[in-house]
């Protein structure tokens, strides 16, 4: 009995020892693979911040200082801030950041969804040719088409110098919004328009009061991509606006900014990141539309 | 029919595949009607904004046009000029190498990111923030930020290199390093890569992994066997649309040779496109001096066409391998 116990005592403990072990092992593995995931997320995420780190830090150094190695500020230099709202211009060309990336964005929301409407959930003739023209259109890099752009802006409407002639396209439709704005529509079940019809609404008041109300997460990103888009342009307003300074936008006055104030690296940084601040801020804001939308744009379908 | 309700909107051959053979004309007919009282405005706006400057490209590209008198026909004298010229085979050759080397940075970047930040278990909602955010910055101000944090003599990369007893190059003052440093620039600005392959990785089905381990495969192999062919529409998109962005590169490019120029500096400065030695010149760069600031019309207009032709052949790609992502619903 107690040698039947032995042996299977001692058949049995190397087994077990061995499963605890490779159990702590497995555990060890897995703590190790853990810090090592985190250690380099942390190391990545450090990496990618500090560019903003640097831009704040110099854009708070006195002048001379910025132009050393230095990279800790001696003496903390806010009023450099008020000193870039000061200079000539940057005041316009927020009021015209805005303008053009407020006004350009409602124009492209109004006018995109009723395209994305009948692209997504209406059937008619040629409507795959145009929703290939749609993507094609927004493949297309705008230099193809902007010399006789230009001229035409320049000669029959007399528009150069002004913000208009990247605005008004935007009233006719955007072709990247319509795509995004279609891509969204298609997961919006087909009973819900059925319905609406059924109780006597036209395709306008289907849109306007079932579709709409069912679609304002991807509005709001479409919106968010479109400020953004407007905000950030930089060939648009140097083709049609350079030549007259009061129209200039913040994306383009920014390099005039450098030139300025042309060995003052603090007072550039301070405004380089005047312009970034809208845009994080409002993307800190309402990120789980943005991620959304861009989620939209590549894999949903 | 179609060619009716569509206007000139289609192609003949691209609206002769669409159509389909009416069973009830008269239905039909009410719903092209229902369409068409949706999307005109987009029709003409295609037609002002599309069709009209795309035939008037291609036809001022045979004239010569000093945008004040007409018009003169030439032939292919601009076609000849252009192919003749070296900044338009370098400026080929840089947007080659940025395809090359700068797209599949990103794509690779973006990807190991997205990975990152789906096996990450704590802050991963932070960490995505954070990778995101630069793709943000408007391009201008990241391209300024840039310029000084690589600027060869005080910039922050070269303070700390030196610190680490490396003498740092000279980056955008360099021929041999604007083009890296300018793939640096992108790369830190992957956020909406990673994105789209975080939503990606997180819809590869949880079992086939399981599967995958039962069976012993490695981490290798699961990632090889089962993560690529399931991320494969999602990293050609990434790739094409990637391709199409490298032949549009402009603002970043036209920036950084402004400011490391020392051109910003000295306002009305001739503008030296390409600095150092067209090194980041690209098409986008060549239509615009030619056209803007030389007025040599009909040769930009050549430079527009061949862009044109090339991002439609990608586009047409994307089309074709995208048939899942485009495709219509009913």
């Amino acid at each position: 009995m107690a040698d039947l116990t032995e042996s299977l005592a001692l058949t049995a403990r190397p087994r077990t020892t061995g499963a605890v072990k490779s159990d702590q092992w497995r555990r060890r593995i897995g703590v190790l693979e853990w810090v090592g995931l985190h250690a380099v997320g942390l190391g990545l995420a450090i990496v990618f911040v500090l560019p903003f780190v640097f831009l704040l830090l110099t854009s708070v150094m006195s002048s001379d200082q910025a132009l050393t190695t230095d990279l800790w500020p001696r003496t903390w230099h806010w009023e450099n801030y008020a000193q870039v709202f000061r200079t000539e211009g940057f005041v316009t060309w927020w009021k015209n950041s805005l303008m053009y990336a407020g006004l350009g964005t409602a124009l492209t929301i109004v006018s995109s969804t009723p395209v994305a409407y009948a692209l997504a959930k209406m059937r008619f003739t040629g409507r795959n040719a145009a929703l290939m023209l749609v993507i094609s259109m927004m493949m297309l890099p705008p230099q193809v088409v902007i010399v006789p752009m230009y001229l035409l802006w320049a000669k029959q409407f007399h528009l150069t110098g002004t913000l208009w002639p990247i605005i008004i396209p935007l009233a006719f439709g955007d072709a990247y919004s319509i795509f995004l704005l279609r891509q969204f529509l298609l997961t919006i079940p087909r009973e819900y328009i059925d319905a609406a019809k059924v109780d006597g609404c036209g395709e306008w008041r289907t849109l306007l009061s079932v579709v709409v109300p069912m679609i304002k997460p991807a509005l709001v990103a479409v919106a968010l991509f479109q400020f953004f888009y407007c905000w950030n342009d930089y060939f648009g307003p140097q083709i049609y606006a350079s030549e007259n300074p009061a129209a200039w936008t913040l994306s383009y006055g920014l390099q005039s900014f450098k030139g300025a104030h042309h060995v003052n690296w603090n007072l550039t940084m301070a405004a380089t990141l005047l312009v970034m601040a809208p845009v994080i801020v409002i993307f800190l804001l309402a990120q789980r539309a943005f991620i959304r939308g861009v989620t939209l744009t590549g894999v949903k379908g | 029919m179609s060619a009716t309700t569509f206007g000139r909107g289609a192609t003949p051959a691209t609206a002769r595949a669409a159509a389909w053979t009416p069973r009830q004309p008269g239905r039909r007919r009410r719903q092209n009607l229902a369409a068409l009282g949706l999307i005109w405005p987009w029709l003409i706006g295609f037609g002002i904004f599309f069709v009209y400057p795309l035939v008037s490209t291609v036809w001022f590209s045979f004239t010569h046009y000093d945008q004040i008198n007409p018009p003169t026909w030439v032939g292919l004298r601009n076609w000849r000029y252009v192919f003749g010229l070296h900044a338009f085979w370098q400026s080929l050759g840089n947007t080659a190498w940025l395809v090359v080397v700068m797209v599949s940075l990103r794509v690779v970047s973006g990807l190991g990111l997205g990975l990152l930040v789906v096996r990450v278990k704590r802050g991963a909602g932070l960490l995505r923030t954070v990778f995101y955010l630069p793709y943000l910055a408007p391009p201008v101000a990241a391209t300024i930020a840039f310029a000084f944090l690589l600027n060869p003599g005080t910039g922050p990369v070269n303070t700390l290199l030196s610190k680490v007893g490396i003498q740092g190059p000279d980056w955008f003052n360099d021929p041999a390093w604007a083009k890296p440093a300018l793939t640096l620039l992108a790369v830190w600005g992957v956020g909406d890569l990673m994105v789209i392959f975080v939503a990606s990785l997180l819809d590869v089905p949880a079992e086939q992994y399981e599967a995958a381990e039962l069976d012993g495969a490695g981490p290798l192999q699961r990632f090889r066997y089962i993560t690529i062919p399931h991320l494969r529409p999602v990293l050609t998109f990434a790739a094409i649309t990637g391709v199409i962005a490298t032949l549009q590169y402009y603002t970043q490019a036209v920036v950084v040779a402004q400011v490391a120029s020392g051109r910003a500096d000295q306002p009305g400065a001739p503008f030296d496109a390409g600095y150092p030695n067209g090194s980041t010149l690209t098409l986008p760069q060549l239509v615009y001096s030619m056209g803007f600031q030389h007025f040599e019309t009909g040769s930009a207009c050549v430079i527009s066409v061949v862009l044109f032709v090339i991002a439609m052949a990608f586009t047409s790609v994307l089309l074709r391998r995208g048939a899942g992502f485009i495709a219509a619903e009913d």
